[in-house]
């Protein structure tokens, strides 16, 4: 087997290819914008170029006048609607042309619908506006922010974690630090742009947009455009990259559906990658300090971590990852504290890991700090911090297997052989630094439902409003129903990215394996039992065997014993063409509303920090080696080694590959990536993807990705913790850690650039 | 994008007829009705995001003059066509060996796919990536002539630390026009004023008053091609180029060197600057400081510091000065190193 195809250790599921991988590299894969309308017309926006302020003109006649242009939408054409509504499905509460006010540069003031895409455009850019400027508030030390305490503030965060007397046992403590880091704005930029098409068939609106969230955004729209859920529909078949930013439905969706409404004609719009970074979503700069005390002996007696997030006027997002920071070692004490910073800025949203990534990296920056302050190698004082049980509410962990992951990456990094001599290790003109971190990431489990239907034929249809982002769940999904129902995989066909399937929970925070294969595992397991039922009973071929155990394999029943019996013929003796159970799971703790909510868009997360019994997550460890030129110090890194340990892996392929991006991206948000504000306007400046830098492929040289054995029941029946965001965690602070060791630079402040190694 | 008309033009003269036809004789070719095009990578890039604004395109790929596409190398020195590829030219053996400066320059530019597209002439011409230009609703005297200039108090991290004015600090920021300002080419040219050889050094412009005139050319002027005198001791040359990432980056800072050599001392030295600079940028001052010298740490690090004597930062460039001379001094000391 090759790198690609990770041969499976105990609990890890063959490297199936991809089900839609040949679609996909055939260009047949088709993508919400590529879907073919007859009659559609072409949609561009346009978007103010202040942060605050109000329109007061919009000068549309040039607009008009350009051959082609058939309508546009803008202030007063939306007041029969409803405005967004800030939460899960939307990305905020500002309702662009329901309003005139201007809340951040780059908000939707009109749409120009045409019959070309470049009609559209060329109406796009000749809508002028007039506006009402006032001085904006970029970001952290602008004048005019506000500060509020996150917990009390905002239903998404509940409290600031703590135990025990975190001051008394700083200031007891023999060794310590009091340190500030940060980390910069940055945005997703998948290459599939972000786009909406929409048309009417009578009172139904078909939508197909990309989306992380088929049912939620079916009921958000729905709510906004007054109308019965029953008549809306999200179709998001494939999606194009999305890392959280295609999770939230932006103002977009609704207007282009009113400007279909309007024009009885089926209307796209594509952004523009430049419109992207005000329209969607983004990941806000974070700033933290971090305080650790030890004793002499390595012990941390007293951790704090305070954080402070940039978000909007009107809506208070919050990533506060002091819970995870709060519960990763044993300290003896916790202090956390998370601010949310207001200024002239759009909603920020998910971003591949919200809450790990800056908090983490923070964190893992300030142990490895401490590691040099205590004069230990920052592995040995990790070990040394293992906890039994976490500090916040004394639980145990349901598994826990960082050091296992630390060993086995050390290993194959070949850790031993570093100096830890700061600067000692050269070749040529080359400085070479070696660094390392933690990764973790919370495994929770959403109530999901299934469809699963085996036919006399042999043939498996799975259907679940799940959404294939990338990730490869249509695959895993599959291969849940392969193994229980002993079927063939080119025998499954899965269908997803719609919102007439059984829904399935947004595909956010690493749960989509986790509850959709817990979803189709019910489902398999009811057509188990109809079939072992009526293969056992009288008359039926397997007759007389009750107390047996039986599996499915090859088409057939098979008794312990040895019996076994053709599937085809137990459902001819059932006299059924097929076998179809809708499964609805529910994870354990789910509230008797769990259900419900699933339906109306709104699921319940389970596990993390939140269960009764233990605390869930997913660890791994990192190694990075760095090369920094003596003169001109670019930073390079030719070796990266990640291990990681999330309980039963479905495919082993698939899981190196979410692995694998989530290393690259955590490389690129280490060295590479920032939205830069221009702070005197509150505007972004570097909105492509020629100044928005992202690692190419000759920045990526040997990567490797550990898959550690791990077995976890207690986080859901599938036994799967999600992985999709724990490559990109820790992965900055060991290059802050391994540029440390090659420099003596401690750098805080992300992206670490070569004018902070110059100096 | 506004529609525009395309023109497919079959030789030069009914070019410059097409291009004098639609253009008056003040236009900046930049700002012209009529404008030429080659691989487009610049151009059409500027015309989507509304920033090049040409009513009429006049396509050079059906040009039939064969010159345009060759590369001869021959005692004399080089001729470059106007429309040959970046990507030939950069795998060319001949120049890989005698000048490897200039196949390094143009292989470190940009990416495979966009070299196989680029032509040569339009890249000496590419204009800046400045965020403030690229992007039509800041204020930018490049694109607005008077209208101010965002990028002078703004984020200012790619601009330049040379040659700059009051009214612009954008970066020129190609690669391959430092290895020929280094080694002094000449550029020919065609217009409805007859033909020119410009000296490279002549061909751009400092922003000064008036950004909005980046070149020495006429709207209705080709350039045919780019010559470049014989350099007998150019085998001992390169291109260093410092970026971000590993490759797909404009220089923050760059330095092409050529170097004569008598031992350890410095006969003749070529430099010049990339990434730093409004315009290509011939580090003359630096070549004084080393002739006749050894070239040593303290002697290219002198050059260094009169590379950059005259270098204004602003806020977020100020460290391409710093950096701007290690990579002057490390590309001097490989240069020396080399094996030839
Ligand atoms: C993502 C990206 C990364 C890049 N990275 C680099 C890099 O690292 N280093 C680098 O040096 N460059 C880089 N470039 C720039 C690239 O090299 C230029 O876009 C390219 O060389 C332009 O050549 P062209 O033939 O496509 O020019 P065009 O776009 O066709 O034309 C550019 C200009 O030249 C004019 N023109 C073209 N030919 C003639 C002629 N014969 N006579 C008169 N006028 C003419 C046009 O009118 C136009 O104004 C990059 C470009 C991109 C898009
Ligand atoms: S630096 Fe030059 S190109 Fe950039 S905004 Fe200023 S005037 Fe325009």
């Amino acid at each position: 087997m090759d790198a690609a195809a990770p041969r499976p250790k105990e609990n890890q599921g063959e490297p199936l290819p991809r089900v839609d991988a040949r679609l996909k590299v055939t260009g047949q894969a088709h993508y919400p914008a590529d879907l073919p309308a007859a009659s559609i017309a072409y949609g561009a926006l346009a978007t103010s170029s202040i942060a605050r302020g109000k329109v007061t003109k919009l000068r549309l006649d040039d607009a008009r006048a350009v051959p082609g242009v058939l309508d546009i939408v803008t202030y007063g054409d939306m007041d029969k609607i409803d405005k967004p509504k800030f939460g899960n499905s939307s990305a905020t509460s500002i309702g662009p042309l329901h309003d005139r006010t201007i809340f951040h540069d780059g908000q939707i003031i009109a749409l120009a619908v045409a019959e070309t895409f470049e009609a559209a455009e060329e109406a796009a850019q000749l809508i002028r506006a007039e506006y009402e400027e006032d001085k904006p508030t970029a970001s952290f030390d602008s004048p005019g922010t506000k500060t509020v305490a996150a917990a009390g503030k905002s239903p998404m965060f509940k409290e600031d974690v703590k135990a025990g007397d975190f001051d008394a046992a700083f200031a007891a403590a023999a060794v310590k630090i009091d340190q500030r880091y940060s980390t910069p704005t940055q945005h997703h930029n998948p290459i599939e742009l972000f786009s909406t098409t929409a048309y009417w068939q009578g009172d139904q609106l078909v939508v197909h947009e990309p989306s992380q969230n088929v049912t939620g955004w079916k009921v958000e729209l729905a709510r906004q455009l007054k109308m019965d859920p029953a008549n809306v529909r999200i179709v998001s078949p494939f999606i194009g990259g999305a890392f959280g930013s295609k999770g939230p439905m932006t103002p977009r969706t609704a207007i282009v559906a009113v400007a279909a409404k309007r024009l009885g004609r089926p209307v796209r719009c594509v952004t523009s990658r430049m419109q992207a970074f005000g329209t969607q979503t983004y990941r806000a700069e974070t700033r933290h300090r971090i305080r650790i005390g030890a004793g002499k002996d390595g012990r941390i007696t007293a951790f704090a971590h305070e954080g402070w997030e940039v978000t909007s006027r009107p809506d208070l997002y919050v990533v506060g990852g002091t819970s995870a920071t709060g519960r990763m070692y044993g300290y003896g004490s916790v202090l956390t504290h998370v601010s949310l910073v207001q200024a002239d800025r759009n909603t920020p949203g998910y971003m591949r890991s919200p809450p790990e990534t800056p908090y983490v990296y923070a964190l893992e920056n300030a142990m490895d700090e401490m590691a040099v302050a205590l004069g230990m190698d920052p592995v040995e004082f990790r070990r040394i911090n293992e906890p039994k049980t976490e500090p916040i509410g004394k639980k145990p962990f349901s598994s826990r297997s960082l050091i296992q992951c630390y060993d086995q990456a050390a290993e194959a990094f070949g850790w031993a052989r570093r100096d830890p001599k700061i600067g000692a290790m050269r070749d040529g003109e080359w400085l070479i630094g070696m660094g390392c971190a933690t990764a973790i990431y919370p495994t929770a489990v959403a109530p999901c439902a299934a469809r699963v239907r085996l036919t006399v034929d042999g043939d498996v249809r799975l259907q679940c409003g799940s959404h294939e982002i990338g990730t490869g769940v249509r695959t895993v999904a599959g291969q849940m129903a392969s193994e229980r129902l002993g079927v063939a995989i080119d025998k499954i066909s899965v269908e997803m990215g719609d919102s007439s399937l059984p829904p399935a929970p947004v595909s956010g925070g690493s749960i989509s394996t986790a509850s959709v294969c817990s979803a189709v595992l019910k489902a398999c397991d009811a057509i188990r039992t109809k079939l072992f039922a009526a293969a056992t009973a009288e008359g039926g071929p397997l007759a007389g065997s009750h107390n047996e155990e039986f599996d499915l394999a090859d088409g057939k029943i098979v008794a312990k014993s040895g019996a076994s019996a053709k599937v085809e013929n137990v459902l001819k003796a059932m006299q059924v063409g097929a076998i179809e159970e809708y499964a609805e799971f529910a994870p354990k703790g789910a509230t008797p509303e769990a259900l419900k909510k699933l339906y109306a868009g709104t699921p319940e997360f389970h596990g993390g920090e939140q269960d009764e019994d233990s605390v869930k997550y997913a660890f791994g460890a990192e190694f990075v080696e760095v090369r920094i030129n003596r003169y001109t110090r670019e930073i390079r890194v030719p070796r990266i080694v990640g291990a990681f340990a999330a309980g039963r892996i479905m495919n082993t392929r698939t899981a190196r590959s979410q692995l694998m991006g989530g290393m690259i991206w955590g490389i690129g948000q280490a060295l590479h990536e920032a939205t830069e504000v221009d702070r005197r306007y509150a505007r972004y400046v570097n909105r492509d993807l020629q100044d928005y830098l992202v690692p190419v492929n000759a920045d990526i040289k040997d990567l490797q990705v550990i898959l550690v054995p791990e077995i976890d029941h207690a986080v859901n029946p599938a036994g799967v913790k999600g992985l999709g965001e724990l490559g990109n965690v820790g992965t900055a602070a060991a290059v802050a850690s391994a540029v440390f060791h090659a420099t003596g630079k401690r750098i805080r402040d992300l992206p670490i650039r070569i004018e902070q190694l110059l100096v | 994008m506004r529609p525009f008309v395309y023109e497919q033009p079959t030789d030069i003269s009914a070019a410059v007829a097409l291009a004098s036809n639609f253009t008056t004789r003040d236009d900046q070719p930049t700002r012209a009705n009529a404008q030429f095009i080659a691989g487009g990578t610049n151009l059409a890039d500027y015309m989507k995001l509304g920033v090049a604004e040409p009513n009429r395109l006049l396509d050079l790929n059906r040009l039939e003059e064969q010159k345009l596409r060759q590369i001869r190398v021959t005692e004399d020195g080089i001729r470059f066509g106007a429309l040959v590829r970046m990507g030939e030219a950069a795998d060319h053996r001949e120049i890989k060996e005698r000048y490897p400066v200039i196949a390094e320059s143009l292989h470190l530019a940009a990416s495979g796919q966009i070299r196989n597209m680029a032509s040569l002439a339009g890249n000496v011409l590419q204009r800046t990536r400045c965020e403030y230009f690229r992007e039509t609703s800041w204020a930018c005297n490049k694109r607005m002539p008077g209208s101010g200039c965002a990028a002078m108090d703004g984020f200012n991290r790619q601009h330049a630390v040379l040659g700059g004015s009051t009214a612009c600090i954008a970066t020129y920021h190609g690669d391959f026009a430092q290895a020929l300002i280094a080694l002094d080419a000449v550029v020919l040219t065609e217009g409805s004023r007859g033909a020119r050889k410009i000296p490279f050094a002549k061909l751009h412009r400092q922003p000064g008053d008036t950004p909005h005139i980046e070149t020495d050319l006429a709207a209705d002027e080709i350039i045919t091609a780019i010559e470049v005198p014989a350099l007998p001791w150019g085998r001992r040359s390169l291109y260093l180029k410092i970026r971000d990432r590993e490759s797909y980056a404009f220089a923050l800072a760059s330095a092409a060197v050529a170097l004569d050599l008598d031992g350890e001392t410095v006969r003749e030295a070529r430099i010049a600057l990339g990434g730093v600079a409004t315009v290509p940028w011939r580090a003359s001052a630096a070549e004084e400081v080393l002739q006749g010298k050894k070239l040593d740490d303290a002697s290219a690090g002198a050059a260094a510091d009169a590379a950059f004597a005259e270098a204004q930062p602003r806020q977020h460039n100020a460290f391409k000065i710093e950096l701007g001379k290690r990579t002057l001094v490390r590309a001097l000391l490989e240069t020396r190193d080399m094996k030839v």
